[in-house]
């Protein structure tokens, strides 16, 4: 299909006109055309383009990260470039494996460059680096955070205030907010982790809490029959089963929200992302909070990174680098996270005094960067997408009641290891 | 001079046929039989070793086991209802174009709509099935939660989307029936079922076999909803064949390994589509 992509590649550019001597700075960008979003990078493309005449930035909406990642690989092989990028941070190893993107150490050439690249949050870093070099540059970021009714809490004569800060405390005050009508059914649950989407993501936050990472930092081996993981995933399934305050079977991630807030669970665990529709649908007071602890706190980061890709010009190479420093600034970081609820992705975007008033107006703004200093690297690994769904099979086998949370992990990392030992 | 012009006209049509439909078969049978290739380890011939591969994994006798279910589940009673509301429809009702309408408007929406719409008829609690079953004291249920009922439940939508589009398809035929008939069975004093069953459906199997070819595709090719509703899970209990493809091919980037299971689909759907023509067609037409 190369020259039927040539070819209308070529009818583009005769109907554009003359290419002019500018620097054309096109990235893809994981959101539907026309969502809320397009606005505010419409923005800053525009407003960069004001400060940085002779370069062009063209953002291109692609869809969700899978079909982002599917169009950008597609049109590198169909020969058109494209030498920016926001996809999925855990896309690294598949990205590195295909040979398309170059480390951002490469470019960074003067002390102001090599002093940005150290800028961002630590915790933000993990996914994008490897062998010592940044692939990825933090940009939309999001991590997992608890979410409380206050007005259930005191419904059920807990202090609204205080958020559960351990396992044990969350599973007694999850049965003490269980709210049941005459017949017995439940009408509100204690708390709700979805377990649909994105299973993987929530459990590496159980994990974490319970002392165990889920993959190596080379993205060649996984962790998923430690005993103590094992432990985390049986707490898991103990809160549908033995606790009782969670519904059994698998909670949908979609849907979870408007459970929250129409009051059908009075905690659930959720993204960062969901900050700013919660706050505006809920009819009571919510609170948010870091995940609770076993023997530690924890929670993974997400969301999407910058990439460069190889297939450049020094030209392209040098505007990139401009204008990922630009949008990536603390101003900027400062802007995104108010409009979209992600995470500022550095400290200096705190010290900002918009931020600042924001945040001492709405506490809940920085609950995730506070989270931060207990956060691990999402899954991410050699072969990816199978390593993931053995693990997104595993946790949804044993809370469906198919396998003991023992068996399923013990399964999963047999096939994870026999996928993986190749990388090794 | 003839044959280049019946050519020339035959050449969009066989142009865009070849580039999109045989093309990509012929590619995709090639690929079945190459490893899939990344920078550090180019794709080279396997031979049957994909399909090996598809003999031992779990997940595809899952999701073929899943569909056979699913159409199992879904094509009779889709043709059932089609059949019962389009012989409804073509009597002399009140507000009848109302009614006709109100069957054929699940099949004008895209499917993707459809899904976010069930998915909250589904949502446990907040859902309309449980705010319905709550009025009558029922427990809520976890509809998309549970390995045994995920599979039934994307069933009843799917069938609830197809089966006025293949109503519009018995209507069409059901008009067509000369009035004679109807009107000579009254004269020798048949009843209507037996009427029904000696005159009216035999007529209509051509359409029959139509809807039944249709909806048969229909269960393979329909995946869309999972995206929405489940995403093939709980581990993998409403997960489809051509679900597990694109997983494959998209999520894993394994093309080789996507190309085998994409054959193995073509050919089920062949097989499928020859059997019912051939088998069916001798009994088709009424004489």
């Amino acid at each position: 299909m190369k020259w039927l992509s040539a070819f209308l590649v070529s009818m583009l550019l005769a109907a554009v006109g003359p290419v002019q001597a500018q620097t054309q700075l096109t990235f893809y960008y994981p959101i539907a055309v026309g969502g809320p979003l397009t606005k505010v990078i419409d923005g800053y493309a525009r407003q960069f383009e004001q400060e940085n005449p002779g370069i062009k930035v063209n953002p291109i909406y692609a869809g969700n990260y899978d079909d982002t990642r599917i169009k950008a690989l597609a049109a590198l092989k169909a020969g058109q470039s494209a030498p920016l990028s926001v996809l999925y941070s855990i896309d690294l190893y598949e990205l590195i494996e295909q040979d398309v993107i170059v480390p951002w150490d490469d470019v960074t050439t003067t002390p102001d460059d090599k002093a940005w690249l150290k800028a961002f949050y630590p915790a933000l870093m993990m996914n994008g680096t490897y062998k010592g070099k940044v692939y990825g540059i933090p940009f939309q970021r999001s991590t997992i955070v608890l979410y409380w009714n206050k007005e259930a809490f005191k419904e059920a004569g807990l202090d609204p205030d205080r958020p559960p800060a351990n396992w044990t405390e969350m599973a007694q005050m999850a049965s003490k907010l269980v709210k049941k009508d005459a017949s017995g059914n439940v009408t509100r649950w204690g708390v709700m982790v979805p377990s649909t989407g994105y299973p993987y993501w929530m459990f590496q936050a159980f994990a974490r809490q319970n002392g165990q990472d889920l993959m190596n930092r080379e993205g060649n081996a996984t962790n998923y029959a430690h005993p103590d993981v094992i432990a985390a995933l049986q707490y898991w399934r103990d809160l549908g089963v033995k606790h009782k305050v969670m519904p059994e079977g698998t909670v949908e991630w979609g849907t979870l929200r408007q459970a929250f807030t129409e009051g059908k669970t009075a905690m659930m665990w959720h993204t960062t992302g969901n900050l700013t529709a919660v706050k505006d649908t809920a009819k009571f007071p919510f609170g948010v909070a870091m995940l609770p602890a076993s023997k530690q706190r924890g929670s993974p980061t997400g969301g999407g990174n910058f990439y460069l890709f190889k297939k450049t010009t020094p030209e392209e190479r040098k505007a990139a680098l401009a204008f990922v420093k630009w949008i990536t600034a603390p101003e900027r970081a400062a802007d995104w996270s108010m409009a979209t609820g992600y995470v500022g992705t550095r400290s200096d975007a705190y010290a900002t005094p918009k931020l600042k008033e924001y945040a001492a107006a709405f506490p809940p703004a920085v609950v995730a960067r506070d989270q931060f200093e207990f956060a691990t690297p999402e899954l991410s690994t050699f072969q990816t997408g199978r390593v993931r769904k053995l693990l997104d099979d595993a946790i949804q086998a044993t809370l469906t009641g198919q396998k003991s949370p023992a068996d399923a992990l013990n399964a999963a990392q047999a096939e994870a290891d026999k996928l993986l030992k190749s990388y090794r | 001079m003839k044959h280049v012009y019946g050519w020339l006209l035959l050449t969009p049509a066989a142009i865009l046929l070849i580039g999109f439909t045989h093309y990509p078969a012929i590619a995709t049978l090639v690929d079945s039989f190459f490893s899939t290739g990344t920078v550090v380890r180019p794709s080279r011939f396997v031979g049957f070793d994909n399909y090996a591969a598809l003999l031992d994994d779990p997940i595809f006798w899952q999701v073929l086991g899943n569909n056979a279910w699913f159409a199992l589940g879904t094509i009779p009673t889709a043709i059932a209802i089609a059949l019962v509301m389009a012989l409804w429809v073509n009597e002399k009702l009140p507000a009848r174009a109302l009614v006709r309408m109100a069957y054929f408007t699940p099949t004008v929406l895209p499917m993707i709509a459809v899904a976010n719409l069930w998915l909250f008829f589904y949502t446990p609690q907040i859902g309309m099935l449980d705010q319905v079953g709550a009025l009558f004291g029922a427990p809520s249920h976890n509809w998309l939660g549970d390995p045994n009922l995920v599979l039934p439940a994307t069933m009843v939508m799917v069938v609830w989307k197809e089966a006025g589009f293949f109503m519009i398809f018995y209507l069409a035929a059901l008009q067509n029936l000369p009035p004679e008939l109807q009107e000579a069975a009254k004269i020798e004093g048949a009843s209507r079922w037996y009427f029904f069953r000696r005159v009216t459906f035999p007529l209509l199997m051509p359409t029959t076999l139509f809807v039944l070819v249709n909806a048969t595709i229909n269960s393979f090719k329909l995946v869309d909803h999972l995206f929405i509703l489940t995403k093939g899970g709980p581990d993998n209990a409403s997960s489809l064949l051509l679900y597990y493809v694109y997983q494959v091919a998209f999520s894993f980037f394994d093309t080789g390994y996507a190309a085998t299971l994409t054959v193995v689909l073509l050919v089920l759907l062949a097989l499928l589509a020859v059997v019912q023509f051939l088998l069916i067609e001798k009994r088709v037409h009424y004489r």
